[in-house]
Parts: C-alpha cells; structure tokens; sequence
C-alpha cells in the first residue's frame, strides 16, 4: 500500500468537483405512461394479462422490500407519483446538489425477465424511447441505457443497432438472473450488437430468471435476496469469461453494476487457480481469466462494502485498479452511498477524480 | 515454503468407494436386490469426476481404480507424509444425487458402516464424518444417533448445494443432534444437482461448476446465519470443507452492511454476522484462492480479523497443492500451530473421545 488514512472519525470530505452518479433509477409516474411509445395491442395485453416474469407474483417483488419500492423515504417527489418519476425533483435531489455532470438511468421495471417475449420487446423499446421523451432530452446531463428484451437474442440485437449513434445512450443493459447464465449462446447476439455499435454492456444485479436464488434453492429473506446479487454477480462474470465471451467478442467491455466489487480479486484468483488445473475444457480460452477481467470489465461502487477497517476496503481497490470503479448512488433506493463519505482522505487526487468522474467519462464515451 | 507441525489434524481426507456394489454388504436384502436387480450404476457425481484434473494430484492418481480408494495410499501420501495426528474423513460418494429418501437413507447406513469398517477400524488416527440423507431430516437424525454412539464419528457432513437451504427451519433438527452429541457438522463442496448448480442456471463446463462451488458456500452462509442457527444453538459449530476462504472478508463486508440496514426482518440475529462466524463458523485451508505471494496472503489473513478460523487440510486427494506445500509460504510460527493443532481441536470435540474413554 502506498496511501496513508487518517483515521474513521474525520473520513468526510466535501465535494466540490463534479461526479458521474452511474446508476440512477428512473420510474413512471403512471401506469399509462408508456402507452404513447407502445402500439394498442400491447396496451390492452397489459390491462388484461399483466407482466409475468419468471415468478408467480402478479404485483410487486417475491421477497417484500425493507420499504416501498425499496427508496429513500424523502424520496416522494412532491407532485405525486412514485419515487425516482419526477424530473424536477430528482433535480433538486441529486443531481444539482451532488454537482452531478453525468448521470447514467437504468430502467429495472422494464421488459426485461418477462416471459412473453413479444411483449418485453414491445415494453423494453417503449421504455427506450420514454427516457429520451421523459429524461435525457430535458436534462442532457443524463443519459440512457438501452433495455432489451434478454431472452430473444435476435429481437434484442434489433432493439440495439435501431439505437446506433443516438448520443442519447450510452450502454446497453442488461440483469444478472436471466433463464441462463450470461456467457450462454443466446445471449451473443446482445454482445455482437453492443461491439458493433460501440457501446459497453452494462448488468445491473436483480431480475428473475426462473432459478432458485441459491444453488441450494430459494432461501426465505429479503437480506438473502440482497447480499445474494453478489454471489449471482460472480457466476454471471464466471460464465462471460469461461465461455468465451471476450475472446469471440474482443471489443466488448462491460460494467457490473450495484452487485458490489471487493469480491473481484478472491474470483479472479479462484478462476486462475481452477484455469490452470482445467484449462484443457475450455481450449477456447487464450489467457488467464483474470487477465479478461482486468481488461473488459468495469464495477459501480453502490453499495460500497463496509469493512471496520476502510484501509482494507481500499487495499481491495488497489487490487481491481483504480482505473475501473465507476461511482453511483443508486438513486432513490434506501442503500444510497452519499457521495461525499465514500472516499476518506487520504486517496491521491488522481484516483479520485478517477473514481468519481473520469473512469464514467472514458468509458461511456463522453467528452 | 512453511513446514507441517507433527501432531496436527488434517481436516478433509476423501477416501473413496470403489464401486456402488462395494456397498452391497452394508445393505439388507432388499436394497442389495434393487441395486442388482435394476442395474444401478456407480454414484459418481458431476462434482468430482474420476478422472478430472482436480479429482486427484497426479502423483497421488493409482495405476488402477479411484483416487483415494486404498488405505495403504492415504496414509502414505496424506497422514505420514504431513504427520498428523488424526485425519478426518469425509466421504464424498455421490449418494446424495438420488430422489428417493428410502434408497438415500440405505445408501446413506451402507456409507458410514463402510467407513467405519474399511477405514476407521484400520487407522487409528482416522475420525469420520456421518452421511446424511438430508431429504428426511427424521432419518437424518436417526442416522446421526445411530452413528454417533461409534466416539470415532465427529462431524455431520452435508453437500454445500443442496434442496433447500441449510439454514431453513426444516433441517434445525439436524442441528440440535449434532449440538446435542457433541459433533460438528460439515458443509462440503459438492452438489445433488436437485436444483441448478449455480444461482443463476446451469453452466456449461465443470470448471464453472467447480468455481460457483464457492458462491454456494457464500449463500449458505448467509442462510444459516440469518436464519438463526446460531441464536438458537450457539454451542453448534460449523465447518466449511473446500470452501475457499480469501472470499470471506468481502463477503463479511457486504453482509454486515446489509444486516445493518435491514435486520428489523431477522430480528433473532442479535449478533454482527462477523461475530457469529468468529464464534461458530470454521474453515478448512485448502484450496487457497490467492495469488502466490506471501504479501497478498497475509493482507487477508489481516482482513479476516481472526486466527482461529481456518483448520488444516490437505484435500487429499484432490489436486490443490503439489509436493509438500501444503502451508502457504510467509506463515509465522504462531499461525501454523493453531491453524494445524488447536484450531482443530477446538473446533472437533470428539477427537479425543476415544483416546479418553479408552485408557
């Protein structure tokens, strides 16, 4: 280590200079809100049938969230409508306060983990083009993610290129629990498309897929579900890499977003250790696993890991490189990290400014 | 590289059944005709396939049959070389895979009466794990009552991937034995494959498998502690077998935070999980995911916050380490004797059960 902390007490520090916030979630005000982005067919399948994902719950989440839609209780904006659904208040709440130069949106209630596949390709380019109407077209410090409907490859890749060279986006999203673990085949086409039209693809933890939440089948708690997207997150980074993903698709970087980043170094050296044993399964692999995750992928920091000691956090950094962490608060959600306790004094401000803004700059392409 | 103590306690050894027909003498009738009859193959699992790289270190792999099926090899290549004491012995035959309780339970007898006979009675220093056939925790608890009257038994041993959960209500019967007789219980890599090997689907590759070994013992983890196990059985201890460890600070961290934020939904837990895992969850050494460098190590042990977590293993004869370095090299002293001696017999009342009662 070559940085000195000063102790826990005196680890606030203000913020002056601009961030990127690179997970902001934004909601509908209304049921009907997408309805002008969506032909009348689909309007009417919504009243009727509903959204069924791969689970039974005809409204809201399996595992209750510890308080409604998951967000901040000062989160209501003022007019009404759900947390995160006003413009203006998210506004007032985040993003001039926070001095926030680059805000990237991330749809979770979109078509994505539906089981009719018609329908999440209907909703996903619904929501595509509500964030232009709604978002990034009345605030150009935002910009959007591209939704896709996950599950029908070709559909998918379709939604992406009809996006290619909006300046409007700046990734492609996707979830961690799919019906496969994301390196499988028929997820290829999203990457394919996502290369082509240079855009990094993001995967935000949550989503259901149809699997039990464990490799032991479905635990009883909120909490489990939690803390879970981190061991989802690993398997899902284990199978782009032990597939092939980033041999095939060379190009192609993505972001692992809000399922945590301080289990990276013990799964890169757990994935080197069994690569060395069993590298003749996977012929298609040319280097050492690490070494495509240190050169395509990219983490958010919300929910920073919390260890007593925070030097130990940021040897974990140190670890994964400063070069890849790409701030966010996860607005409106309750597990917010303020952006000006997340780092204590005592980091170089060449880091800083990396970890806060630059790294979210470089890699979504904003000047 | 970091020399072996003599007199320590080797935690995982895999003896192996060399066939489901080895069985068939610790079978009655019926279960010796169902097996002959129906033609059942032998029981080996996705997770350690015989001739898979990680099944066995090459220089352990015998001219002929499974690794780890001949005494004589085990104690050559594991108790003497690395001069232990005593070596635990955790069956890892693939009778958890089968659907029926009926058939896993005499699976399950057939098992632990093998390991009692073929092994414990041939070595001394050998200890066993019981198996359990965790579909019916009633007959895993007559299992466990059955086998523990034998003072050599010191652990319960369950697979990591599982049906359910381990921390569900269901199985806390199986705890209050295992507390109750003075045995720990044991989670150790490996699937039933009754539900998908990973959280999020099926894979392609045993590598993946083997890697997302790791992530399960994570989701258990969470489950037994949020559960409450542990508020309800706080003498219980329980050992994670292959688990990995240099995962756990990062794991910890991330617990912590959210049990921080949202305990009101598990309000039993009355304890920070780092608390309860440094008072009744233990560790065995191998394999170590790390990097080779002493330095990289160390800060972890440091992360870990403990010394009285981690029990020595060899794996044997599953291929973690070559030659001698079985200890990682930059150990003091200090830390290899507890890791090696009194880690283990802290952790495994029953070790010296038998040396007491049989003067």
């Amino acid at each position: 280590m070559n940085v000195q902390f000063r102790p826990e007490s005196s680890a606030t520090v203000s913020l002056k200079t601009a961030i990127a916030d690179c997970d902001i979630h934004p909601a509908r005000a209304t049921k009907d809100e997408l309805y002008p982005f969506m032909a009348k067919r689909w309007h009417a399948h919504l009243e009727t049938y509903g959204i069924q994902a791969y689970h039974g719950m005809m409204e809201g989440p399996p595992y209750p969230k510890a308080q409604p839609n998951a967000s901040r209780r000062d989160a209501w904006p003022p007019e009404g409508g759900p947390q995160g659904s006003s413009l203006s208040f998210m506004q007032k709440q985040l993003l001039d306060p926070y001095n926030v130069a680059l805000g990237v949106l991330n749809p979770l209630a979109s078509g994505q983990g539906l089981r009719n596949q018609d329908f999440a390709s209907a909703l996903c380019s619904a929501i595509n083009d509500w964030q232009i109407e709604k978002w990034t077209s009345k605030d150009k410090r935002l910009k959007a993610s591209i939704v896709v409907a996950n599950e029908d490859g070709v559909a998918a890749a379709a939604e992406i290129r009809k996006r290619a060279g909006d300046p409007n986006f700046v990734q492609v999203l996707l979830l961690s629990r799919n019906v496969e673990p994301l390196g499988q085949r028929r997820y290829w086409p999203v990457y394919e498309a996502a290369q082509e039209i240079g855009l990094p693809v993001g995967v935000h933890a949550f989503g259901f897929g149809g699997n039990p939440l464990t490799p032991s089948g479905w635990p009883s708690f909120y909490i489990e579900e939690m803390v879970g997207h981190a061991q989802c997150q690993q398997t899902v980074l284990a199978s782009l890499v032990l597939e092939g993903v980033f041999e095939r698709f060379p190009k192609l970087k993505m972001v692992m977003i809000e399922a945590g980043f301080g289990w990276a170094p013990s799964l890169a050296w757990r994935l080197d250790k069994s690569f060395e044993k069993l590298h003749s399964e996977v012929p298609h692999l040319k280097r050492k696993p690490s070494e495509y995750i240190r050169d395509h992928i990219w983490w958010t920091t919300q929910p920073m890991e919390d260890p007593e000691r925070r030097d130990h956090l940021f040897q974990v950094i140190e670890w994964i490189g400063w070069d890849r962490l790409l701030f966010a608060t996860d607005y409106p959600h309750w597990d917010f990290d303020e952006p000006s306790r997340v780092l204590p004094a005592g980091v170089s401000d060449a880091n800083r400014e990396a970890f806060y803004l630059g790294n979210a700059k470089k890699l979504y392409g904003i000047a | 590289m970091t020399s072996p103590l003599p007199g320590g306690v080797d935690c995982d050894l895999h003896p192996a059944v060399p066939h489901l027909t080895s069985l068939l003498p610790y079978m009655n009738e019926y279960w010796r005709d169902q097996v002959t009859t129906r033609g059942m193959t032998d029981l080996v699992s996705q997770s350690y396939p015989t001739n898979s790289p990680i099944s066995s270190r090459p220089d352990w792999r015998p001219a002929q049959g499974k690794p780890g099926a001949d005494i004589a090899d085990l104690q050559k290549q594991a108790l003497d070389r690395f001069g232990v004491a005593y070596g635990i012995c955790n069956p890892l035959y693939g009778v958890q895979m089968v659907f029926s309780e009926d058939m896993q339970d005499a699976f399950c007898r057939a098992l632990n009466d093998w390991l009692a006979k073929e092994w414990l009675d041939k070595d001394g220093r050998l200890r066993g794990s019981i198996v359990i056939p965790t579909q019916s925790v009633e007959k895993s608890v007559a299992e466990i009552e059955r086998c523990a009257k034998d003072k050599r038994f010191v652990q319960v041993l369950m697979l990591v991937m599982g049906d359910m959960p381990l921390g569900k209500r269901a199985y806390w019967p199986i705890y209050a034995a295992a507390e109750r007789l003075g045995l720990t219980v044991g989670v150790h890599a490996g699937s039933a494959y009754h539900n998908p090997p990973t959280s999020i689907g099926w894979g392609s590759y045993h590598i993946e498998d083997y890697v997302a070994q790791a992530t399960a013992f994570q989701t258990q983890l969470t489950s037994v502690i949020v559960e409450g196990v542990f508020a309800r059985h706080p003498k219980l201890k329980m050992v994670m077998l292959e688990s990995g460890f240099t995962w756990l600070p990062a794991y910890l961290w991330r617990l912590h935070k959210f049990w921080r934020g949202i305990r009101m939904e598990t309000p039993w837990v009355d304890r920070a999980p780092l608390e309860i895992v440094r008072s009744n969850i233990r560790f065995s050494l191998q394999p170590i995911d790390a990097p080779p460098d002493p330095a990289t190590l160390n800060r972890l042990f440091d992360h870990m916050q403990s010394d009285e977590l981690l029990l020595f293993s060899t794996d044997y004869p599953h291929w973690q380490f070559d030659g001698d370095e079985v200890l990682p090299p930059g150990l003091s002293p200090d830390l290899v004797r507890r890791i090696m001696i009194d880690n283990p017999l802290a952790t495994y009342g029953r070790l010296q059960a038998v040396k007491e009662t049989t003067p």
